[in-house]
């Protein structure tokens, strides 16, 4: 019981963490980032490349050189993360909503087969892997890598949502999600807040996914996919455009998931949480801490 | 609103050769001559493996028009689409193996069947915000891969083969590969053709006007909710039937050949065809499913050619390579859209 808690808050942590950036992108501009999930991808793999070059990881600075290359990994997704927008998803800030979510498609596919086409189609396995003592408590047992990952992954949300709630481009981004125009004639450069909101979001996806990669070692072209739908239904169970809304979304999903496979078995998971998903859209939509939105259509 | 999305298409001057090309492209024989060029291909290589490619480029015609209606006509992006094809394949193939049936006697059932898969992922969702709609479509088609993954009764990871033939009349079979392939051509060329005549009915036009304008067609008396559940079945049986064909044609089916990927691309046929076309998503269709057939050395980059097309595509075409014409300006003489543009500029500038 205790176990599948502690790995559904596991699992959970890292939804949370994609899920974030899915929320603060909807929240802003009111888009359906699909890439997102491969921006998750693309981390992993950077991390992969950065790791197989230094040839593993030196025993003695392990950690530390680990936690480097996941910064610069948050970095280089940050800019794929500003990339993609610049190019692809400003020019149609003001179409129909329809041509944006298939660019959105057409970005995640991009994405997909640009990585496969240059690191090849076959699962790679990490160069690292983070393996630690394992102690139990009350009943699961929890390893070292686990708390470590999870306590970086809370360090990450909490000063995401401390730089929300307390400087300035934070409010912005909450003034942006409200009302675009009237924050433009209040004076702030709206380009440059999405800028950063995209940044911010892709930086996270890509420490998720530099972190999943050394904890479960495998990673491919496609891994983005499925972990990129799981976390947009977090989005949706906690309130899209949310922040702690997505947090609390992914803790739950992982939860549920976790109680889902142990009562159906593991191999209706996936559809487990997809039928939540469908579950919370024609029950409550706006999920458990979104507020009434009166926009229709 | 910049006006480059719903830019009013006032006549252009053409040269003579513009305006010929242009001509024989709006032609009403168009539909037959492609019919008739199909009907010929054989005549001039019916080798096993190009009769093949062509009977899989035809089948994927039929997904790009089913498709066509859900997003082209009616503006609702299914990301899952395939799933109705699987929906259709499983059905066929399970129950004319279960009861020892030729392919063509299942049609009931697959009409059921994908009936109610339409109602199912239609029902809940189709009030929902069009973006949610789309991520929910993706769900679909993944639960419904996963389901036939896990089950015992779809032949698990496997699949299901030995599926009995599409018709038998005694000695005669209609699965020697040229006899299929015109049967298939007869069979796409129909559903095309009715998926053509959809768009100018009146339901059609209920689509498209759902399509510019939720709010203006639920003020002018459309019931939306009703229109947009109608064209998501009518494309999940033409997606069901698509899926017939493809069993008929394989005589095996597995959940590897429904994957995401697939309904990608048959999205792709009909986005970068031109949305609401029928004659583009057509040629679209047989471009995505013939163009790998040419080139296979490229093979590793062809998806992400495509993923780029479709940015490309979308930031400087968003309505299509070949869009539909607006067809009723020209019968009325009225100023072509102005109405529907200023309603669209006001929607999107909430």
């Amino acid at each position: 019981m205790t176990q599948i808690i502690w790995d559904g808050l596991f699992v959970g942590s890292f939804y949370a963490l994609i899920a974030l950036g899915y929320s603060m992108v909807y929240g802003i501009i009111k888009l359906l980032n699909f890439a997102h999930g491969d921006i998750y991808m693309l981390g992993a793999f950077i991390g992969f490349v950065m790791l197989t070059s230094m040839g593993g990881l030196p025993g003695a600075l392990g950690i530390g050189a680990l936690l480097v290359v996941l910064l610069v990994s948050m970095a280089l997704t940050g800019g794929a993360g500003v990339l993609i927008e610049r190019f692809a998803y400003r020019p149609l800030r003001k179409a129909p909503r329809l041509a944006v979510l298939i660019t959105a498609v057409g970005v995640s596919f991009t994405l997909q087969y640009g990585v496969s086409a240059i690191m090849g189609s076959n699962p790679r396995s990490y160069p690292v892997r983070l393996e630690g003592d394992v102690f139990d408590v009350l009943g699961a047992r929890i390893s070292l890598p686990q708390v470590l990952l999870m306590a970086i992954a809370a360090i990450l949300m909490i000063s995401l949502n401390t730089y929300i709630q307390k400087t300035s481009t934070g409010r912005a981004m909450r003034s942006i999600s409200l009302d675009m125009k009237g924050s433009l004639l209040m004076g702030i450069n709206v380009n440059s807040v999405i800028t950063r909101t995209f940044f911010i979001g892709s930086a996270l996806a890509g420490a998720a996914g530099v972190m999943s990669g050394a904890y479960y070692g495998k990673i491919d072209f496609m891994m983005g996919f499925l972990i990129g739908l799981k976390a947009f239904t977090a989005a949706v169970i906690g309130g899209i455009g949310n922040i702690q809304g997505a947090m609390l979304g992914g803790l739950v999903l992982g939860l549920l998931e976790a109680f889902g496979a142990s009562v159906f078995g593991g191999e209706w998971r996936d559809v487990f949480s997809f039928v939540v998903l469908i579950l919370f859209l024609t029950l409550r939509p706006t999920g458990i801490l979104g507020e009434r939105v009166t926009e229709r259509v | 609103m910049s006006g480059s999305t719903f830019k009013s298409q006032a006549p252009r001057r053409m040269g003579p050769v513009a305006a010929k090309v242009s001509g024989l492209l709006e032609s009403k024989y168009l539909g037959w001559i492609a019919l008739a060029a199909a009907l010929l291909a054989p005549l001039l290589t019916a080798s096993p493996y190009s009769l093949n490619v062509m009977t899989t480029a035809a089948i994927f015609v039929m997904l790009a028009a089913g498709l066509n209606i859900v997003v082209g006509y009616c503006g609702l992006l299914d990301l899952g689409y395939i799933a109705f094809m699987a929906v259709g394949a499983y059905t066929s193939g399970i129950v004319s193996r279960a009861f020892d049936l030729p392919l063509f006697f299942t049609i009931p059932a697959v009409l059921v069947m994908t009936i109610l898969a339409g109602l199912i992922i239609g029902a809940p969702t189709l009030r929902l915000r069009s973006d949610y709609l789309a991520i929910v479509t993706l769900g679909f088609g993944e639960i419904t891969r996963i389901t036939a993954n896990n089950l015992a009764v779809t032949g698990g990871p496997s699949g299901i083969y030995g599926i009995p033939k599409l018709l038998t009349f005694g000695d005669f079979s209609v699965h020697s590969p040229a006899v299929f392939y015109y049967v298939t051509i007869l069979i796409v060329a129909f559903f095309v053709l009715a998926s053509a005549r959809l768009g100018k009915s009146r339901l059609g036009r209920a689509w498209r006007f759902v399509r510019e304008d939720e709010d203006a067609a639920e003020a002018m008396g459309i019931h939306t909710y009703k229109v947009k559940l109608m064209a998501y079945i009518f494309g999940a049986v033409w997606g069901g039937f698509a899926g017939v064909l493809f069993a008929s044609h394989l005589t095996a089916i597995s959940p590897k050949t429904f994957i995401f990927l697939q309904s990608a691309l048959v999205l792709m046929a009909v986005v970068l065809g031109g949305m609401g076309n029928m004659r583009g998503v057509v040629v679209g269709a047989l471009v995505i499913s013939l163009l790998p057939e040419l080139l296979r050395d490229l093979s590793e980059y062809r998806y992400l050619a495509f993923g780029l097309l479709l940015v490309v595509a979308m930031v400087f075409r968003p309505k299509g390579l070949w869009p539909a014409r607006p067809h009723e300006d020209e019968r009325t003489g009225a100023e072509p859209q102005t109405a529907v543009d200023a309603a669209v500029s006001r929607g999107e500038s909430r």
